[in-house]
């Protein structure tokens, strides 16, 4: 097997995997319809879930495909098309106050992309690289073991907003109606 | 296989973009796909320094999947706000919220 065409298609798919993610950005940030917001996020998303793989770990990739393209941008556009606001126009911020986000966001990117190439980054002590350190069964091992407090409270948290949700969506039909 | 200031810049940029869809949207469901492009981002940073600097890879890796849980309780937390919301002023600018500004 000759390694070096399999590196370069690696490479290469690397990088549309960045294309693809800066473009779902910028489609998630820019347009005015908020429809193509969702899709740019979408597309964004995958294209993480994609970087998640090229880091080593499938489960975390398949959650982000499960949980955020699956469940959060479908709740949003189910949102967007139950209810009226996407016919809603709404007119644009003032050009000065875009200008001023733009400075500011570009200032915030010049200062971590800064910090990210000045630090010297050490790894940390006992540092090795396992594929078999990656495994399902370790996380699962983790979460019922070191992080069990930290689920349980998340599943609290997901409990309480479900519910939050629902009470804050149907009361307020109730009391407009 | 890439270095680990790759996957900060894109990282950086993520967030960087989001904080400007923050800034500069009025839509009320815009603001929300932007918050959840920050959240990405701090997840890639979470899991590339996990793959590249951490004693335990496990760690980083729970801590991406806590993110998520709490990124999908503030979805749906904030869509019904939303939803709420615009039954109340028939609008999802956030500049008509000012019902409490006294």
């Amino acid at each position: 097997m000759d390694t070096s065409g399999l590196n370069f298609i690696l490479q290469a798919a690397f990088w549309v995997t960045v294309a693809l993610t800066i473009s779902g950005a910028a489609i998630a940030v820019f347009p005015r319809n908020i429809l193509y917001n969702v899709l740019g996020l979408a597309l964004a998303l995958i294209g993480v879930s994609g970087f998640y793989l090229y880091l080593g770990s499938l489960f975390v990739a398949l959650m982000q495909l499960l949980i955020y393209v699956g469940a959060i941008c479908i709740a949003i556009v189910f949102a967007i098309m139950l209810s009226r606001p996407l016919h809603v126009d709404i007119p644009p911020r003032s050009a000065g106050k875009v200008w001023l986000g733009i400075l500011a966001a570009t200032v915030f990117f010049i200062g971590a992309a800064g910090v990210a190439l000045k630090t010297n980054w050490q790894a940390a002590a006992g540092h090795v690289y396992k594929a078999s350190q990656w495994s399902v069964q370790n996380i699962g091992n983790a979460l019922l073991t070191r992080y069990e407090l930290v689920f349980e409270v998340i599943s609290l948290v997901l409990l309480v907003a479900i519910i939050g949700a629902v009470i804050t969506a149907g009361f307020s039909r109730r009391i407009s109606s | 296989m890439n270095s680990l200031s790759t996957y900060l810049l894109i990282s950086a940029l993520l967030f960087s973009m989001g904080l400007l869809g923050i800034l500069q949207r009025r839509n009320l469901i815009g603001m929300l796909i932007s918050v959840e492009l920050l959240l990405n981002a701090a997840n890639l940073n979470f899991m590339a320094f996990n793959r590249f600097l951490a004693h335990d890879p496990v760690t980083g890796q729970v801590i991406t999947l806590f993110v998520m849980g709490l990124a999908a309780a503030e979805a749906a937390i904030g869509l019904s706000i939303i939803l709420a919301l615009y039954r109340k002023m028939h609008s999802i600018n956030i500049e008509a919220a000012q019902k409490m500004k006294g």
